[in-house]
């Protein structure tokens, strides 16, 4: 039984790695600062929580379970805060996100970044242009 | 100071489960570190209901539960975006109203629409929050009503005061 829970803990470890990997992976692939936060979130959440949930099926339940928990529960805390903290300053210095096919939403007139796309380009594609 | 007992038995806790230890000499240890930290959260003045919320905390433990569902949920979507073709992401910004009235519920959300990939909250301006989101169809208004009225659920007490 504890056999069995190591290596479904170890397969969970190697998922996330994985899961990181792409979200690396999608943070060198996408346009700009704040697609490439929604890729980095990948690797906050989905694989830091693949790698802790299988550590805890390899050490079973035991203290240290506890302490796993704390830290996913902390990740899942202090996450959220870096990354508003980079999308806040990013927009705050004028930075304009780049949308796709753009249609903005209702509410208020005043958001600079529906007035048009940035800088080069109506797709979200900076890389391939003309 | 209603929410201290909470912030006690919270912090009791962490020690105990981040230590393991039951000998009388690092218990009396704990004492001391616990009630270092409560001197300290008092002269930060962040004992309070906002940064000690016990007292939802069945509330914010099934929100949660509901939270990591939708973050799975997410991730599976960005997965597919990116390893799909460039033209798979279409980012869209929004603005929402939330209906969450306190400031625990008001970053209950915002953080949640963080925490969920392919959507960053970036301003959060009265009750208004901008959202930036991988592809636009996740950005509609109405896609985030269920976050947005389960949030407030969780960290708005019917009976408010203030």
């Amino acid at each position: 039984m504890h056999e069995a829970l190591v290596w479904i803990g170890g397969g969970l470890v190697i998922a996330g790695t994985l899961l990181s990997l792409l979200g690396a992976g999608g943070v060198l692939r996408f346009p700009d600062v704040y697609t490439r936060l929604h890729a980095a979130s990948l690797t906050d959440t989905g694989g830091a929580t693949l790698v802790l949930l299988g550590l805890g099926l390899v050490s079973g339940l035991q203290l240290d379970t506890v302490k796993l928990f704390f830290c996913w529960a902390f990740i899942m805390l202090t996450t959220p805060a870096a990354a508003n903290a980079l999308a806040n300053a990013a927009y705050g210095s004028g930075h304009k996100p780049r949308i796709g096919t753009f249609q903005i939403v209702p509410a208020d007139k005043n958001i600079p970044a529906d007035d048009g796309p940035a800088e080069d380009g109506p797709t979200g594609d900076g890389s391939s242009g003309k | 100071m209603t929410y201290l007992p909470g912030l006690v038995i919270a912090l009791a806790l962490l020690w105990f489960g981040l230590s393991g230890e039951t000998s009388p000499f690092f218990l009396g240890l704990s004492v001391i570190a616990i009630l270092l930290t409560l001197l300290l959260s008092a002269r930060l003045k962040v004992i309070g209901r906002d940064a000690s919320p016990y007292h939802r905390a069945p509330q914010l433990l099934l929100y949660m539960g509901w939270l990591v569902v939708e973050i799975v949920k997410a991730n599976v979507a960005v997965i597919v975006r990116v390893l799909g073709p460039r033209h798979a992401i279409d980012p869209a910004v929004v603005r929402l109203r939330t209906r969450a009235r306190t400031d625990l519920g008001k970053a209950l959300f915002a953080n949640s629409i963080t925490l969920t990939p392919g959507t960053v909250s970036v301003d959060v301006d009265g009750d208004k929050v901008l959202v930036h989101a991988l592809v636009r169809e996740n950005a509609s208004v109405a896609s985030f009503e269920p976050m947005d009225r389960r949030a407030a659920r969780a960290a708005d007490s019917s009976k408010r005061k203030g």
